[in-house]
Order: structure tokens, then sequence, then C-alpha cells
């Protein structure tokens, strides 16, 4: 492995030079720009999902009751299970980007693999969930229906926990997709140890999403469980 | 000057305009300069369509009776005016013109740090524009430009959907564009390009992104919230779900009110190039100046509340919000104190430009003046909802922004085409801009103060003949949008006479070849000086 | 700087410790601690989400700029959050 790295190296080295775009100096200051408009990028998802999750704090102050009561009827085993399988996917892509740092190609190909097929895993129980809520009556709308005294307040519940996961998901789905191009492009040898920007930018996308989730996790499925 | 005229003859083939031919060469360019050229062809349609609004609803306000248009229709009209002027002319106007024009030029860069983006933000502009373009074409939609819910939500039958959508791909285009401004600021300036030599051009773009990506998700999650409970009935701004339809509110203000300053600070950053630059003297309080531009960008974000005082917010937060929003006005005086300042014993050199720096100075200091009234929270009470508060943000973002926006059009269009337009008319127009404004708009207070309600479009007898000379303003400002199209198109005809610095200005724009050529420099720049170094040449000639 | 390679054993680490946190914050779920509970579970969430944005997201050997962006965003979503609520609970 380590006489595999020394050449991948080397016979990168000739062409390092001119690896940057026109419009930047060196590759340093490319790949400073391209980690920080990706931390621009992020700080737009907090305030992009912040304003759901100021919804859910009001809306649950206001109803606690319905929120608890509401929220039993969530699996919790699989929402655990999907917490785990998005932390697994986590560390699959931090892995990714430490061979591409090193200009592993073979790692990284195999952890961009692994994180796609982990991403999946977690979109495949996340539909196994709602086809249960639908079959249970749970999306809100018309067809929604909840016994006890809480049912409208508990509709309220749901239309938070569809919309929230629904857009984490949507974000499952935008990284998957763009995590396939770059191992599209991994295999074709695109990057090298000098230039692995792409892959470390769609790392910190991936760990952001793995965040809303961290979050998303405790306050939809955890409300109360005692 | 003389040498640098014979310079640009030289290179007349080599500038950005010439660097390729054909459609494709434009529809597929990753150069911000031509891509500026790209917006400004946009952003001029939808100036004029949303001004075809303006002119319908002022005709219908002639007389007291609805005579030209039904309620219906007129409720339509002031939504689509809203609609396009906001989020299709304002917001994008400066940034995406002048801004992508500039901001690589200012910094002695050759392009923005993603090229490809901004190519993609000017698309993405499109199609939200053209989502709200089929809404017109469609009937149109009535909500106000304000989508408040339940009205948006469960009540209206007109277009909400695509022009929420066209909304909401119009926010991805903005916070592209800013984050192109924000890295590109931070990373590509030229050797020696500190901070505190930067224009003030550049802190405001800088001020101006930071405010659109903070804010402008926050918009795009509401719109979307409010497309699915209008679409799948998922209910959370529904009363009868236990929703807050005050919540909207909070939300949608929490991006609208700092989207005024996403309007206003561009324009302040056109000014204040223009003042030093025309009073031929340094800019007073260069860093107090940038202070103050951040501050605005920074407690523009703690004073939405302002625009709730009357909705059923709590009494607690308004008081709040209403002394939040006194602290906006330090800053902003800040600025108009030390444009002044720049002017004071300046020698003031009166070409196109710092006309429009006059008006908008002037205008900006009523529309910002008027703000403290409707800040108060026992004034606003009864001036909420009446043409005050049209008058208001009508000087602020006509007054301020428009005239902030044609300065800076005027003042960089030389270094845009290599063209100068004629004086004359240049001057002509502005002038009667600034009277057909203050006819149009100022009326619009007293009839506020008297109690006319906005947003009907019929009124009693005895507002007729304030709402008359607004009219008539208004037709007079309407002149004054179309002779600037003539003249400035005419410019183009012409040879391209003006050298790289036609004004004597400070700044790195300047200093290449009108228009520049694709990659800006012939070499990067490397700056050793402050900015704005005008005083210095003065005392050197009198020496 | 992100150019920085840290040892794998880290990353494994983090990896134990965010599993390791999860159980827990399901956990102590099951107890009843009155209004403290949704503090808890957002403290544990919260501790999370540091780790992976220190380690995963190599905050810990980024640039001071990077740290001013992400507390930035912090700071905002705090704005909205505050301002908001302080509407609600002085109804």
């Amino acid at each position: 492995m380590c006489i595999r790295r020394r050449r991948t190296r080397l016979s990168h080295n000739s062409d390092t030079a001119v690896g940057h775009a026109h419009h930047f100096t060196d590759m340093d200051q490319q790949r400073e720009a391209s980690t920080l408009g990706m931390w621009t990028f992020l700080v737009t998802e907090i305030m992009f999902f912040g304003g759901l999750f100021v919804a859910y704090a009001l809306y649950r102050s206001m109803y606690p009751d319905a929120f608890a009561e509401a929220s039993l009827r969530l699996n919790l085993v699989l929402g655990a299970v999907n917490t785990g399988v998005l932390i697994c996917s986590s560390l699959t892509m931090v892995l990714a980007v430490r061979d591409a740092q090193m200009g592993k190609v073979k790692g990284l190909v195999r952890y961009l693999i692994a994180t796609i097929v982990l991403g999946s895993a977690f979109l495949v129980i996340k539909a196994f969930e709602y086809s249960h809520k639908i079959h249970e009556h749970l999306i809100p709308g018309s067809s929604f229906q909840f016994a006890g005294p809480f049912g409208q307040q508990a509709e309220m519940f749901f239309s938070l926990y569809f919309m929230m996961t629904g857009l984490h998901a949507i974000h499952m789905i935008i990284g998957i997709g763009v995590l396939s191009v770059l191992l599209y492009q991994a295999k074709r040898g695109r990057f090298r140890a000098e230039y692995y920007s792409p892959i470390d930018v769609a790392g910190l996308y991936w760990h952001f999403v793995d965040v809303v989730w961290i979050y998303l996790f405790p306050l939809l499925y955890l409300v109360s469980r005692h | 000057m003389s040498n640098t005229v014979h310079h640009s003859v030289v290179d007349r083939e080599n500038d950005y305009i010439h660097a390729g031919y054909g459609l494709k060469s434009w529809l597929l360019t990753v150069d911000h300069k031509r891509i500026a050229i790209l917006y400004l062809i946009s952003i001029t349609v939808f100036f004029f369509v949303g001004g075809f609004f303006a002119f319908l609803l002022r005709l219908e306000l002639m007389t007291p009776a609805g005579d030209i248009v039904s309620a219906e229709t007129y409720n339509k009209l002031f939504t689509m005016h809203g609609v396009v002027m906001i989020f299709f002319f304002l917001i994008p106007s400066i940034p995406a013109v002048l801004g992508n024009f500039l901001v690589p030029l200012m910094i002695g860069a050759k392009d923005l740090a993603f090229p490809k983006l901004n190519l993609m933000s000017w698309y993405v502009y499109n199609i939200g524009g053209i989502f709200a373009l089929y809404a017109l074409v469609n009937g149109g939609v009535d909500t106000g430009w304000t989508f408040y819910t339940p009205y948006s939500s469960t009540y209206s039958l007109s277009n909400v959907v695509p022009v929420v959508i066209g909304a909401f791909i119009l926010g991805f285009s903005s916070i592209l564009t800013a984050l192109n401004f924000i890295v590109t600021i931070h990373k590509m300036r030229a050797p020696g390009l500190t901070w505190f030599k930067l224009p003030l051009f550049i802190w405001a773009s800088y001020a101006t992104s930071i405010i659109t990506v903070l804010a402008t998700p926050v918009i795009a999650i509401t719109l979307c919230l409010l497309l699915f409970e209008r679409l799948m009935g998922v209910g959370i701004f529904d009363p009868a779900l236990g929703g807050d339809p005050i919540l909207f509110q909070h939300l949608f203000w929490f991006y609208s009110h700092p989207a005024v300053y996403i309007m206003i600070i561009p324009s302040m950053g056109v000014i204040s190039e223009v003042v030093t630059c025309f009073a031929r003297k340094r800019i007073f309080g260069y860093k107090f100046m940038a202070y103050a531009i951040m501050a605005i960008a920074i407690f523009g974000f703690l004073v939405w509340g302002h625009h709730m005082f009357i909705s059923g917010q709590s009494v607690y937060a308004g008081f709040v919000f209403s002394a939040l929003s006194f602290m906006v006005a330090i800053p902003s005086a800040i600025k108009v104190f030390n444009w002044t300042a720049t002017l004071y014993k300046g020698h003031i050199e009166f070409r196109t430009p710092i006309l429009y720096a006059f008006g908008f100075i002037g205008l900006f200091t009523i529309g910002g003046l008027t703000g403290l009234f409707l800040a108060s929270l026992a004034t606003d009470v009864h001036l909420t909802d009446t043409y005050f508060v049209v008058a208001h943000f009508h000087y602020i973002m006509v007054g301020g922004a428009v005239m902030g926006y044609l300065g800076g059009i005027h003042f960089w269009w030389p270094k845009m085409t290599g063209r100068m337009y004629n004086e004359a008319w240049a001057k002509f127009s502005a002038l009667i801009l600034f009277v057909g404004f203050n006819l149009t708009f100022f009326p619009q207070f007293v009839l506020g103060y008297l109690g006319m309600p906005r947003r009907y479009y019929i009124y009693p007898d005895e507002f007729q003949v304030l709402n008359v000379l607004s009219t008539a303003g208004a037709t007079i400002l309407g002149l004054g949008y179309i002779i600037p199209m003539v003249y400035l198109l005419w410019s183009l005809r012409k040879e391209k006479t003006v050298g790289t610095n036609p004004w004597g200005a400070t700044g790195l724009e300047w200093t290449t070849q009108s228009p520049p050529i694709t990659h800006n420099f012939e070499k990067t720049p490397v700056v050793t000086g402050e900015p704005y170094v005008y005083q210095e040449e003065e005392d050197k000639v009198v020496a | 700087m992100s150019q920085h390679v840290i040892p794998q054993k880290v990353y494994y680490l983090v990896f134990v410790t965010l599993i390791l946190l999860t159980l827990v914050t399901v956990d102590v779920a099951f107890y009843n601690f009155g209004f403290l509970n949704i503090y808890i579970a957002m403290g544990i969430a919260t501790v999370k989400a540091t780790i992976v944005a220190l380690y995963f997201m190599h905050l810990r050997y980024n640039s001071r700029l990077t740290w001013l962006f992400a507390g930035a965003g912090i700071l905002w979503l705090f704005i909205m959050f505050v301002l908001t609520i302080a509407d609600y609970i002085t109804r």
C-alpha cells in the first residue's frame, strides 16, 4: 500500500503546476475557496432547516401532550437503526476523504461505494416507515385519522414530521447523486493527492445532513418514551 | 488621458465583448462581465414589466371610482407589481449586474471564484422568471407580494403556486451570487489589498451577500411550507389544525426585512464611489463607512417585527422590535453625514452620476426619517396599511435603490461598454426622474396621513387632487426611465472614445482598458496604497 | 488545514462515541425527568453534532474563518428562535 501511494504521487507530480483553474493563482487558493464556499452553503442550510425547527419548537411547546402521544406512533427501532446507519455512512465518508487526501484511489472508490450503499439503506428504511404511516392514515390532509382527544394537533406533529424527514430525505437523495458522480470520476482517475476538493466538499455536505438527522431523531422519535 | 485613448483604440478587438461571437458564446459564457450583461438584459425586461403594472395602477387611481379595472384585476396588478419589482428587479439589480461586473475587477481578480455557478445563477433566475410570467399569462395572482396566510394558503383562487415556486427558485439564484461574492472577496483579493483598502462598493457587496446567505433560506423554507399547505393540506400555518398564521409573518419578515437592506446597501456602495470621485476628495470616515455598512446588515436582522405591530404580535415583542428598529437609524445617519462631509468643500464636478447620488442622499434621508414614524408603536397604529407606508418604502426602494442602480449604471457604463452616453440627455433625465419621483410619492405621504388605505382601487372623492398629482408624477417618472434606455442604447452605435479612466477615478477597475479584456488585467495588480486618494492628487497638482 | 491527514484511529473513536451517545439518548428517553427531558435530549444531540463538526468536518483543524462562518450560522438561528419565541411567550 505504501509503495502504491508513493507511485501515485510521483506519477502526478508533473502536471500539478497547471492543475488549478485559470482564475486561481494556485492549488491552495482553489482548495480554500471551495471549502469556504461549501461552509457558506452549509450556513444557508442551517437557516433553511432552522425555519422548520422554529415551527417545531413553537408547536411542541404549545401542544406538549399531543406531540407526546403522536410521537409514540413512530417506530423507535427503525429510527434508531437508521441513526446508526447514517453514522456508519459518515464514517465511511470521512474515510473516503482520508484516502482521497493520500491519493489512494482504490480505497476512495471502495469507501464511496460503501457510503452510497449506506445512504440508500437509510432511504429504504425511511420508505418502509412512510408506507406504514400511509397505512395507518397518518398522512396530513383529508384522509388523516388519529383517535383520541388530540386529533388535530397530532396532525400538526405529522405535518412537521413529514416536512422535516422529507426535506432531510431529499438532501440524502441529492447527496447520493453527488457521490455517484464523484464515484464515476474517481474510477476514471480524476482525483489525486493534490486535487481532491470535490470529495472533501461533498464530505462536508454529507456530514451536515447527518448532523440534521442527529437532531431530528430525538425531536421526533423520543418526545416521550417513558 | 490622451495616451489611454490611443491605447484603447489599439486594443479595440481585444476585449470581453469581442472575445467571442454568436449567441452561444454569450449563453455559455463563464466570464463574469458577460454574465453581468446577460443579467442587465433580463433585469431590464422585468423592470419594464413591473413598471407597466405600476402605470396601470396609477391610471386606475386617477379617479375615485373604479373605471378601468375591476377590484380583482387591481389586486392582481399591485401583487404582480410588487412581486416583479422586488424579487425580479430590486433584489438582483445591483449585485447581479454591477456586482457581477465589478467585484472581480475591483479586487484585482481574474473572475469570481465559481464562474460556472455564476452562469447557473443567471439560468436559475430566468427559470424563476418563467414561472412568474406563466402565472401572469395564466391570470395573475392576488395575494399581495407578501403571500400572507391563510389567504394565500386557503382562500385565494389565483395562481399562487407558480408564483411561489418562481420566488422559491429565484432565491437560489440570489444565494449562488452571494456565495460567489463572499468566497471571491475572502480568497481572491489582489496582493496587498487588505480589508481596509477595499472600495466601499466591495464592502457593500460583501454585507449584502452575508444578508442574502443568512436570510434567503428562511423565505425558501417558508414558501415551501406554504406550497405544501396549499397543495397537500400540511397545516403548519392553518388555525384549523392549531397552526398560527402569524408564524408565517415572522418567518416571512425574517427574510423580507433584511431583504430591504439587500436592496439598499449595494446602492450605498455605489453612492460612496460616486460621491468621492466627483467631489475629488477622499471619502470622509472610511472605516466608519465600512463598519456602518456591516452594522446595518446585522441590525437589519433584529427588527422584522415592526412589520407586525398590529398583527396580533405581543405588545412586549412590539416594544422590543420598535426599540431595535431605531438602532438602524444610527449607522444610516453615519452614512448620510459622511457623504455630506465628503461633499463639503469638495471640487464637485456636476456629471450625471453625481446627480443620481444627490437624488439618492436626499430621497434616502426622507425615506429613512419617515421610517422612524412607522417604527414608533403609537404612530404606526394610525399609519399601518395606508399610503404613508407605500410612500415610505418607495422612497427607500425607488428613491434609494433605483437611484443608486441608475447612478451606478451611468458611472460604470463607459467601463462596461467603452462608450460615453450623451451627457445632456443624461442630466435631463436624472432631473426629471427626481422631479417625477417626488411628485409621485410625496402626495402619498399626505394621503396616508389623511387615512387613505393602500390596496384599494376606489377611494373617497376628497383624495382625488393628491391622487391626480401622484399619477402625473408617475408619468414623468416613467419618461425618466425610458429616456436612459434610449440614449444608453444609442451610445453603443458610437465609436469607442473613452479611455481607461474617463472620470479620473481611483480603484483597480479604472486601471484596465474599457471594456476590459476577458481576464480583466494584463498582469495581476499589486495594491500598496489606501483607497480614494483623490486629495493627494489634487495637492500634487497644486504643489 | 483540510489537507492535514488525521489518523484513522481518531475517526473510529469518534464513530464509537457517536454510536454510544445514540444508545444513551434512546435509553435516557425511557426515564422521566419532567421538563428536563428535552434539554437532555438536545444536549446529547448537540454533543454529537459538535463531535461530527470538529472531527468529521475537520472544523478543529480549519482556519478561524471557517469557525466564524459556522458560528454565524448558529448565532443567526439563535436570533430567529429567540425573537420569534419571545413574541409567543409574552402574548
